[in-house]
């Protein structure tokens, strides 16, 4: 069919971040339906409390500290998370690299902590579907700790060699936004975990 | 560094070339090599989605011998040809075939093929993720079936419902296999809607504003969304069943806190919106055919598109009709009634909207046609058993008879099958530049038309007469030999139908008329560029001007210049108006989702022997993403 230009979009930028970048939309797509897998294990938890006349069934509640200490770490992350996100979008790779080691470093603490956290659930993964389940919501949450520490490490990686451009900025914004993801689950998993035993 | 670069000698644009020149640099820059390591790296969306095609159809064809040898089987009293056991390996391998490797994935195959052709981009976005979803599909497959070769397929029916399938009643690897088989799926699944959305979202033409997005990429964007929040549930749902079976632990066992009914409550959470992401795509679909085939637009285009959207919704909203037997709050029942009686509005609202415009048009009664007719006489009647067993009585009395066997195999077969076997003719020769042979067509039609109706309409009146699904055989003196006789003998014609359909394909790729670009004169988007398309689908990219951009362009096409040709580049917009933002550049192929794929699915076959597997697995996936992401010193990388 012959053609007829109407249009020249040859000034267009090559990149951009949040919503302008298809990867940001991505990310949240990954989000919302990783959201609906906490969502549902939630609902779960939330099922077999209804259906045990006694909850947390045959043990106390987990020991609170590990926790708390977990969202206390994640909460400050935020800061130099969005830092990162601010230094990315403004390209400045210095302090990119320096926020990313942060918040390497600070990845590497939530994990150790989860190890702290496993152990003191008072109850092991079959004990009895009160011990599953808790293990299961902790350990989908960890998995996506540990998923995110390994994506941030070789970013920052990745930002120490000659392969810097204006989208390695890109999946450091992306890579920012995806980590208050895994913050604001725990903020909700933290009242399931160590809240609902309580009450 | 630079946000935006204006066009420099080395990087040349396509405003200027001629079409020759421009083929021919266009052409280099997206072709898959013919060497097999490029075939195998190859991230072109219609090379892909050509695959997933073809796969699902091999699934198809597994899953159709399967219910053959089950209707065999079944066609005369007390028959010795199938034992219990392989029976029911059979019907397993027949509902798990059926769903999770023909039924999704063949309707995700078309949207992967379609959708940008329809949107008018040059590759769907994140196509490596693309190529990573249909070899981890692929190695799902080929699990499933390689385990029943073994004798350990999966045995315990395709919802798998515990305490059946959980560690006392089902002990050995069958259950695991099928476990791990969803994993595999549902992994792929959800990979491809999300690139669905954001190539829907972010790379439409320019002009194409919401409300002139084809229906058939509306119901591939609904059917994404349907995925994202539905097969999360049975990812949840299928990981506790192997976790109950391999590590002890207790979620199903109600012996230990846990209950058995929170599978059935997870695994129709999805199992229900399933039902609607097998049959959203075959209206969008039905759209497509009848607007091209009734020679005008859809009539009521808003209201079929939001329906769709209500389909989409109330489709989360219906899970509890498939446990109406289980002992629920009579309360629960009545509002599960009242939301799947509800359903059938906006369902009804589609179906007159077609009627509308085939009645209002001149409607051309070629094979395409003749199916999606076929789709309403069926679907129509698998619809209205469908508000029969939404009643708790009626579903009380029917629940798991021939009954249920027979709506559901109406609303699928004749709300799904049938519109992608339109579909398959309609869109045929734009992938093989072929036509599919007309005469051929409609004996495939007619044969499929009445087996279908012959195989499964008795099943209606077994049910009545207290015929249960899932069993391997009965006795004579319950009557039933007669009409399980006639059920299969229409079986058999629609197996017919099928191997008429496989031989038109196969004949008509090599020796069919040649198509030409708009066989059909179509009026969306993919029909604007060549049969086969070129590997860069579109010279320039087109400017949309109207719902059927072809029939408002009848001499010319609008498009817009300034992309790079010697760099893989695609355009990006706004979401809603579809304004151009970026030149973004589009992923070259790379062998390293192949990899990466080979490497989950080890670790995933590994999980059903130990949950180390999962531990140690983890390590060859990490270094096989990371290669993946590691920029490779080409263009579309360092921009």
């Amino acid at each position: 069919m012959k053609e007829r230009p109407v249009q020249d979009i040859a000034h267009l930028p090559t990149s951009g971040f949040g919503t302008v970048s298809p990867i940001w939309w991505g990310t949240l797509g990954f989000v919302a339906l990783e959201g609906t897998g906490f969502a549902l294990a939630a609902g779960a938890y939330l099922y077999l409390r209804q259906v045990n006349p006694q909850w947390p069934v045959g043990a106390g509640p987990p020991n609170h500290w590990p926790g708390t200490v977990m969202l206390i770490v994640l909460l400050i992350s935020l800061w130099p998370n969005a830092l990162a996100d601010r230094a990315a979008r403004q390209e400045q790779l210095k302090p990119v690299r320096l926020w990313l080691i942060v918040m390497s470093v600070l990845g590497f603490v939530a994990v150790g902590i989860l190890g702290w956290e496993f152990a003191h659930l008072n109850i092991r993964w079959d004990g009895n579907a009160y011990g599953s389940i808790v293990w299961f919501v902790l350990g989908l949450h960890a998995i996506h700790l540990i998923t995110d520490l390994g994506d941030t490490v070789v970013l920052t990686a990745l930002m120490f060699t000659r392969h810097v451009s204006a989208k390695r900025y890109g999946d450091v914004s992306d890579n920012a936004f995806y980590w208050y993801f895994v913050v604001a689950s725990w903020v909700v998993l933290y009242a399931l975990i160590y809240g609902v035993p309580r009450l | 560094m630079t946000l935006a670069r204006t066009a420099t000698e080395s990087d040349v644009r396509d405003t200027g070339l001629d079409e020759s020149e421009l083929h021919a640099r266009l052409t280099r820059t997206w072709r898959t090599g013919s060497r097999l390591l490029e075939r195998l790296a190859s991230v072109d969306h219609k090379v892909v989605g050509r695959r997933y095609i073809i796969t699902a159809f091999v699934f198809l064809c597994l899953g159709g011998l399967s219910a053959v040898a089950l209707r065999m089987q079944l066609a005369r009293p007390e028959a010795r040809l199938l034992g219990p056991d392989l029976y029911n390996q059979l019907f397993t391998m027949h509902g798990t075939t059926m769903m999770f490797l023909f039924a999704v994935p063949v309707m995700e195959a078309f949207g992967v093929y379609l959708v940008p052709l329809m949107v008018g981009t040059r590759n769907i976005a994140f196509p490596r993720l693309n190529a990573f979803s249909y070899w981890v599909y692929l190695f799902g497959g080929i699990f499933l079936w390689a385990s029943f070769m073994l004798k350990i397929g999966p045995d315990a029916g395709w919802f798998a419902y515990v305490p059946l399938s959980g560690p006392d009643f089902s002990p050995g690897k069958r259950v695991d296999v099928w476990a791990q088989m969803i994993t595999f799926t549902e992994v792929s699944a959800l990979a491809v809607a999300v690139e669905i959305i954001v190539t829907v979202f972010k790379q439409r033409a320019p002009g194409m504003t919401l409300d002139r997005i084809p229906l058939f990429v509306w119901a591939m964007l609904v059917t994404s969304f349907l995925i994202i929040f539905a097969m999360p549930a049975v990812m949840v749902a299928s990981t506790m069943l192997i976790l109950d079976r391999l590590v002890g632990t207790h979620f199903f066992n109600p012996a230990e806190g846990g209950d058995a009914l929170l599978w059935q409550h997870l695994f129709w959470f999805f199992g229900h919106p399933e039902v609607y992401i097998i049959f959203i795509p075959a209206t969008g679909m039905v759209s497509s055919i009848i607007a091209a085939f009734a020679r005008r637009p859809v009539f009521g285009h808003l209201p079929l598109i939001l329906s769709l959207i209500a389909v989409g919704f109330l489709s989360f909203g219906l899970w509890v009709h498939h446990m109406f037997v289980t002992g629920l709050p009579q309360l629960g029942a009545s509002f599960f009634t009242a939301s799947s009686m509800l359903i059938a509005v906006p369902n009804g609202v589609q179906i007159f909207c077609w009627l509308a415009t085939l009645w209002d048009g001149r409607p051309v009664f070629r094979t395409p046609l003749l199916f999606v007719l076929g789709f309403f006489f069926i679907f129509v009647i698998g619809g209205l058993s469908g508000v029969m067993v939404a009643s708790v009585p009626i579903d009380t009395q029917v629940h798991d008879t021939y009954f249920v066997v027979a709506h559901f195999h109406y609303v699928l077969i004749g709300g799904a099958v049938f519109p992608l076997i339109g579909g398959v003719y309609f869109w045929f020769p734009k992938i093989t530049g072929r036509m599919m042979n007309e005469r051929l067509g409609r004996w495939n039609f007619w044969l499929a038309f009445i087996g279908f109706n012959v195989a499964f309409f008795p099943m209606h009146i077994l049910g009545l007469q207290g015929m249960p699904r899932r069993i391997y055989t009965y006795l004579p003196e319950m009557g039933w030999g007669q009409l399980n006789l006639l059920a299969t003998a229409g079986a058999l014609i629609l197996f017919v139908s099928f191997v008429l359909l496989l031989v038109n394909v196969v004949a008509s790729a090599s020796r069919g008329a040649p198509a030409g670009d708009n066989p059909w004169d179509a009026g969306t988007l993919e029909w604007a560029t060549t049969s086969p398309p070129a590997p860069y689908n579109f010279l320039r990219i087109p400017f949309v001007t109207h719902r059927e951009p072809l029939w408002d362009n009848r001499d010319s096409l609008p498009v817009v210049t300034g992309l790079s040709v010697d760099t893989r580049e695609h355009l990006s917009g706004t979401v809603t108006e579809s304004f151009p933002q970026l030149r973004e550049s589009s992923p070259e192929p790379s062998i390293w989702p192949l990899l990466a794929a080979l490497c989950v699915a080890a670790a995933f076959l590994g999980s059903i022997f130990t949950p180390w597997a999962v531990v140690w697995g983890s390590i060859p996936v990490a270094v096989t993403l990371t290669g993946w992401f590691w920029p490779k010193d080409t263009p579309e990388d360092e921009k």
